[in-house]
Order: C-alpha cells, then structure tokens, then sequence
C-alpha cells in the first residue's frame, strides 16, 4: 500500500482566534472593558467612601467665604472666597518658579562652565559644589536654609551690604524700581510708539512688495513677511528706541525712581521684601536645580566633538570666535531638552513649600482641602493647575528648540 | 626660488614632570587662569576657616550620639532590634559569597562595606552596635573566603538575592504572634525599606509602560501615554497626598491599606512613570531590524522583546536608570508629609525635642551626609558599571 506523501493542503481559511488581526482587537476591548471596570469600581467605592464620610460632591463652596489668613502674597482677606484664596497660590507658586528658573539658569550656566575651567582649583570647586547640592535631597536643602533663615540677626542688628540690601530674620530687603506718577504719561508715549512703529512698516512693506521690487526682483521677490521682518527689525526698532527716550525725557517727571529700603521705626520701609520662607524656598530651589544644569550644560559642550574646535581653530578664528559662532550653536540643541525638564522639575519642587509653610498652589489646597473636606475636586484643581504650567512650559521651551535647531540646520 | 636657512632652533617640548610644572600648567599657565587661582585659594581659605571653626568650637555635635539609635531604627521596638541584626546578617553572607564568586565591581562594594564596617567598629559608638558590626564584617569575611572555591553555588546566590526580599520585609514585620506594626517603623531602616521597595516594584511596571508606549495597539499605547504624562506633570507630593488622603476614599469601606504601604504605592507609582521614559529611550536606540531578525529565526514577539530588545535597551539606559534609582531615594524623604518618620522625619522630630532645640544645622548636615554617602556610593556604582559594559565605547 502506497503512503500518501503528498502534503497536506492548509486550508486557508484560519481559526478566527488564531488570526492577528482578530487577537489584536479583541485584546484591546478586553483591555478597554478591564480599564472601564477598574473606573467604576472605583468610582462606586468613591461614591460609598463619600456618602460614609457624608461629603457631598459639588464646586459651591469655591464661592463661600475662605475665613483664613494667608501670610503673603497679593493682597487676600479672609473674607474673601476660597476661588481667590487658590489664585493666591498658583501666583506665589508662578513667582517662586519664574524667580528660581531665572537664577537656576545662571547659577549653573556659570558652574557648568567652569567645571570645565582650564584652570584645575577652578574645576574642583565647581564639582564639589555640583556634587554636594546634587546629592542631597531638596526637602532637607530648604528646611536647612530656612533654618539658617530663622537664626539671622534681629531686624536692628540687620545684615547690610552697601546700606541697600538688607538681611535680617524678617527675610531680605532688596532696592527696587517703583513708578511714579510720570509712569502712566511714558507708557502712552510707549504705546503711541508702538502704534506708529506698527503702521510705518506695514506701510513701507507694501510700498517695496508692490511697486519697487515688481521690476527688480521679477524672479525672487521678497515676500510680504520678510518686508515686515526686515522693517521691523532696521525701521521699527529704531523708531520706537528714539520713541522711548524722547518720552522719557519729555515727561515731566522721571517715569521710574529707585526705593530702597529705609529703617523706620520698628521695620524697614521701601523696596521689596522676600519673607524667610521665600528666600529659604528660592535659595533652595534655585541651588539644587543649578547643580543639576551645571551638568547638563557640561555635558552639552562636551558633545561638540573636539575636531570641531579644532577646525574652526586652524581655519583662523580667535578663541572667542570658536566659541561664539562654533560650539555654542552646536551646544544649545543639546542643552535645551534636558533643561526643559530641569525647569519642569523646578515648578513642581516648588510644591515643597508646605514644609516651611510658604502658601503656595499646594499648601493653599491643603488648607482648602481641611476646611471643606471637598479633597477630590480640590485634587482635581491642584493637578490640573500644575499640569497647565507644565504643558505650557514644555510648549515654549519646544518651541525655542525647534527654533534654534532650524537655525542650526540652515546655516 | 630663495633657499630655506633655519634661523631657530626648534628645542624639543618640554617632558619635565612634578609638583612646580603641575603647578605652572594647572593653576598659572595664563594671567588670568594665575589671578583666578588666587582668587579661588582667598575664597577657599575663608571658607575653610569659617567651617573648621564651626565645625570644631561652635558646633554640638552631642545631638547626635545622643540621637544616634532613633536616627538609625526610629521607635522600632529595642528588645525587638536583634531583627534588624538578622537581616544585616542575611545580607553580610549573601554579599559576602557574591563578592567571592563574581570579582570585579561586586567585590569593591562589598571591601568598601567591609572598611565601613571597620570604620564603625574603630569610632566610640554604643558598644552593642560596635558588637554587632564587628559579627556582620566577620561574617562577611568568613562568607567571601567560602565564596572564592564555590563557583557552582551562582544558581543559589542568585536565588538566595531573590528570596532576601521577601526575608528582610518578613523578618522585621514578624509572623505569628508577635508583630511589629509599621507605625514604629522609621529613621534610616524606613528610608531604606522605602527606597528598596521603590526600586525593586517600578522597575518591572517602567518596563511594562515603556513597551506599553511603543505598543502597535493604540488603546495600550495612549492608556501608557496618558498615565506617563500625567504622572510625570504633577509633584511627588501631590501623588503622596493622594494616597494618603483620596485612595481610603476609593477603597472600599473594611479594606484599609497601611501607611507605609500607601507611601510605598505612590513611590511606586510615580518612578514608573520616569522609569517608563528612560527605558523608552533604550527601546529607540534599539533598530527594528534586531526585532525583525528575531522573528525570522522564530522567536515569538515576546520572546524577541524579552530575549532581544529588552537587554540591548536597558543596557544603553543604565546610567539614566541608576540616575532615577539615585533620586527615588532622595524622594523618599518626601513621605514625612503625611506622618512617617523616614530619617529626615526623625531628625526633625528630634529638634522638636526641647532638649535639642536650636540645633537644627549639626542635625540637617549630619542627615545630609548620610544621604549623600548613599547616593553618591550609587552614582559611583553607575560609573563603574558604565565602564565595565562598556556603553558609548562604540
């Protein structure tokens, strides 16, 4: 008897569940539905946690009255609402990131730099600093600096350098610009100044798009935007320079005068304070997140490959010049995503002024949240403010990266 | 054309070695490298004469041997501390045959430790700690020397790593009877146990999230995508309070997790989510063709993730990896927000004492330094495994 050797025909037709394309759906609504389980379950949890606790679930009580004090920050009164005991917080959260990005950015611009210093004593230092500040936790970093900040001398023994800055255990006083009733008059002549500025170079570009540039440049016209960018950058800015200065002098009295702070009987008058918890919070934030950029912006410079540097030395330019025009055009592309995520990481650390009682966008939440028992919209707003602020800064700081990159490239 | 003449004698570069020519080409090769050095040697010597005299007549340094055994275990019961000397064991003899059978950087932790140990013994700590040090580094000695002929024990070390987990958690919460309740768990052990669990738990979950992002099924990858981001968009505190104050609410009503437990949940939770990104990172670098290749030579989709993608990956993240490890631990001084007393819980808790009050600079830098052996001990291992795998070489 002959054995049937010939294959066998596989059919074509496969089982629906050992097909790709059939698994793949059906294990993502199976995934789906699980997700859609875990939500309810733990929505109706909520629902019986909250009728326990007998808390009912609405937004009202954002419109009653807060009825407690906040210790620094835009004017607020207790009676005031608690939607405007929050907005207290996010602008003392906004003041202590914008604050702490800015010296952030230049303290470690500078120990970046010179832990790449040519100078070895230079180097150490830098890493030290980098080192120690890395590697200790931010939480104990400003409940150190706070503490210092408490045992500053009284506010008559007050720390003074050149009689307008002054350190006591009230905070610091610092010399600032204040208005003065000759503001408002230059900042029409600013405003007229920008509106003339506006109309000048919206006329000029027209002028060259329509009539001078039809027979000169028949094949490569300018576009009408970069008339308006060339205007703007050789007729507008001018125009509102000589604007500025002229107004400047024209008012009759100086737009801006300098305050600084005075002793007065039991306090200082004048110029702007920063409370201990500020400075403590600030100083904090600012020292940590510039350990942190001091390595990016090392690492960063060190990614220009030497031959680079070497190049644009033997074609002749001067050090400056290598630098300048050859490795800090190739440095910023790397830099700025890693930094973007420093500054990210800085607003949220703010959040850690509830341990020396700063009243920022989270502590003010925690009050709420004690005062009302309305914990889960109270949450809701918390998360959805600091996501706001992240989401909006990676926007810019992508934004800028794409800017400089394409700049990069077309060079 | 006119015949070349040298003019000048080339002298041959200077070869000289020792402290003066460090010197001249470290500190003074320029004028303005000179005047910085100058500058920096003034600053350094102020500085260094306000710490030292701080440090050694200003200071009271009594706040913490006095403070010493709450800093380290917090209130864990004393008459239950031969627990933690257990646990300390169990680590001594598997570190110990670790460092005997693989050499390289398993075998420097383990003589660093060693000298710690030696370190401690040597300085007038209680003399029951300075007993108990000197029984872990003997058996860490005793276990080393097993260790070097054992080479086939590597299969049960291996093991014996897996299981020590599990063994630490049961060994200082006891079975049975007799149980030591979380709440007096603290200092030192707390940050440790917290950051352990932390480590050990988002690894895994990162990795999952990672793969979940890259997923081709697009309700995985935007469930994985919006967890990440939002996660990663909100503060540690925030996610700490939300355990603490929102998951009771959304457990239902006789199951109640405990404190620690809570903590260690949002630890977890949100280095995933940092986690999730790094090791994404490793997956990019990774070619498809790798992917590909795999599965003509029959491997699973699974299995060519498990086998093949996933070891390239994390391989070429190690040191972002370590770096998230590195400030996991830092972030475990968070959780003394909502009530534990991790060890910068304790050291605040410890100037609450009226005995202490005042004293908050010796005890912030004393807990600063510890903090700062560990994490820089951790960076240091990050560099060496870098080197030892050879990552960015080629």
């Amino acid at each position: 008897m002959m054995e049937d050797n010939s294959p066998k025909v596989i059919s074509d037709k496969i089982p629906f569940y050992r097909d790709v394309r059939f698994l793949k759906v059906f294990f993502q609504i199976l995934f789906i539905i699980g997700i859609i389980l875990l939500a309810g379950f733990l929505y109706s949890n909520m629902l019986n946690g909250l009728s326990r606790q007998g808390i009912e679930l609405n937004l009202t009580f954002l419109n009653s009255e807060a009825g407690f004090e906040l210790s620094e920050g835009i004017d607020f009164e207790p009676s005031e609402t608690f939607l405007k005991a929050f907005w207290v917080g996010i602008v003392n959260t906004l003041k202590v990131s914008i604050l702490g990005i800015f010296s952030a950015t230049a303290i470690g611009f500078f120990f970046g730099i010179a832990r790449l210093s040519s100078n070895w004593l230079i180097r150490q230092i830098a890493s030290v600093y980098v080192e120690c500040f890395r590697n200790i936790p931010l939480v104990l970093q400003i409940v150190f600096w706070y503490a210092i900040m408490l045992v500053l001398p009284v506010v008559r023994e007050s720390i003074s350098f050149f009689d307008s800055i002054f350190i006591n255990v009230r905070g610091v006083y610092l010399p600032a610009l204040e208005g003065t009733a000759g503001l408002i008059l230059w900042l029409w002549y600013l405003l007229s100044g920008i509106i003339i500025a506006i109309i000048v170079v919206l006329g000029l570009a027209a002028f060259r798009y329509f009539f001078q540039s039809r027979e000169l440049h028949a094949t490569s016209r300018p576009s009408f935007i970069s008339n308006i960018i060339f205007g703007a950058k050789w007729v507008a800015a001018p125009t509102f320079l000589i604007i500025a200065i002229v107004g400047w002098f024209l008012t009759p009295e100086v737009p801006f005068e300098l305050s600084r702070p005075e002793f007065r009987g039991f306090n200082f008058v004048g110029g702007m304070n920063f409370s201990p918890e500020f400075t403590a919070l600030l100083i904090g934030l600012a020292v940590y997140t510039s350990a942190f950029i001091a390595e990016v912006v090392r690492s960063g410079i060190q990614a220009v490959v030497k031959g680079q540097r070497e190049a644009a030395r033997s074609v002749g330019l001067k050090e400056s010049q290598v630098l300048r025009l050859v490795v800090v055009p190739q440095a910023i592309p790397v830099i700025v995503p890693p930094l973007t995520s420093q500054y990210l990481n800085l607003a949220k650390n703010s959040s850690l002024a509830i341990f020396i009682g700063f009243p920022d966008l989270f502590q003010v939440g925690e009050i709420m949240m004690s005062q009302t028992g309305q914990s889960i919209p109270i949450f809701a707003m918390i998360m959805v403010s600091y996501l706001i602020m992240s989401l909006t800064t990676s926007a810019f700081m992508n934004w800028y990266n794409h800017r400089i990159t394409r700049i990069g490239r077309s060079r | 054309m006119e015949n070349l003449t040298f003019t000048q004698e080339v002298k041959p570069p200077d070869t000289k070695k020792g402290p003066v020519k460090w010197l001249k080409d470290n500190l003074f090769n320029t004028w303005y490298n000179t005047i910085l050095s100058c500058l920096a040697l003034v600053f350094l010597f102020f500085v260094f004469r306000g710490v030292l005299t701080w440090v050694f007549t200003q200071a009271n340094w009594e706040v913490i041997p006095a403070n010493l055994q709450i800093l380290s275990i917090g209130p864990y019961p004393l008459e239950q501390i031969w627990r933690v000397s257990y646990v300390i064991y169990g680590l001594a003899v598997l570190l110990g045959l670790s460092a005997g059978i693989w050499d390289g950087l398993t075998r420097q932790i383990t003589v660093a430790i060693g000298c710690l140990g030696a370190i401690i013994l040597l300085l007038p700590f209680e003399i029951s700690v300075r007993e108990q040090t000197l029984i872990a580094t003997v058996i860490l000695a005793v276990s080393f020397a097993i260790g070097r002929n054992k080479h086939n024990w590597k299969r049960w070390v291996v093991v014996g790593w897996v299981l020590s987990f599990p063994w630490t958690m049961m060994m200082l919460h006891g079975f049975g009877g007799d149980t030591i309740s979380t709440t007096l768990w603290g200092g030192l052990l707390l940050t440790l146990i917290l950051a352990a669990v932390g480590i050990v738990a988002c690894f895994p979950l990162g990795v999952l999230l990672a793969l979940g992002r890259r997923s081709q099924l697009p309700a995985i990858r935007w469930v994985s995508t919006v967890y990440i981001e939002t996660v990663r968009g909100v503060p540690l505190i925030a996610i700490l309070f939300m355990g603490n104050v929102l998951l009771p609410i959304f457990m239902s009503g006789d199951f109640q997790l405990d404190k620690v437990i809570r903590a260690m949940i949002a630890l977890t939770l949100f280095s995933a989510a940092y986690m999730a990104e790094n090791v994404r990172g490793g997956l990019q670098a990774i070619p498809s063709g790798q992917v590909e290749a795999a599965q003509a030579v029959g491997l699973t989709y699974p299995k060519a993730i498990l086998f093949i993608v996933l070891p390239q990956a994390l391989r070429a993240v190690i040191p972002a990896i370590v770096g998230q490890f590195i400030s996991l631990f830092k972030d475990t001084s968070l959780v003394s927000i909502i009530g534990l007393l991790d060890l910068l819980g304790i050291g605040r808790s410890v100037l609450g004492n009226t005995d202490w009050t005042g004293l908050q600079t010796e005890v912030f830098l004393f807990v600063g330094l510890i903090y700062f052996i560990f994490t820089y001990a951790m960076s240091h291992v990050s560099q060496q495994i870098e080197a030892d795998l050879g990552v960015g070489k080629y």
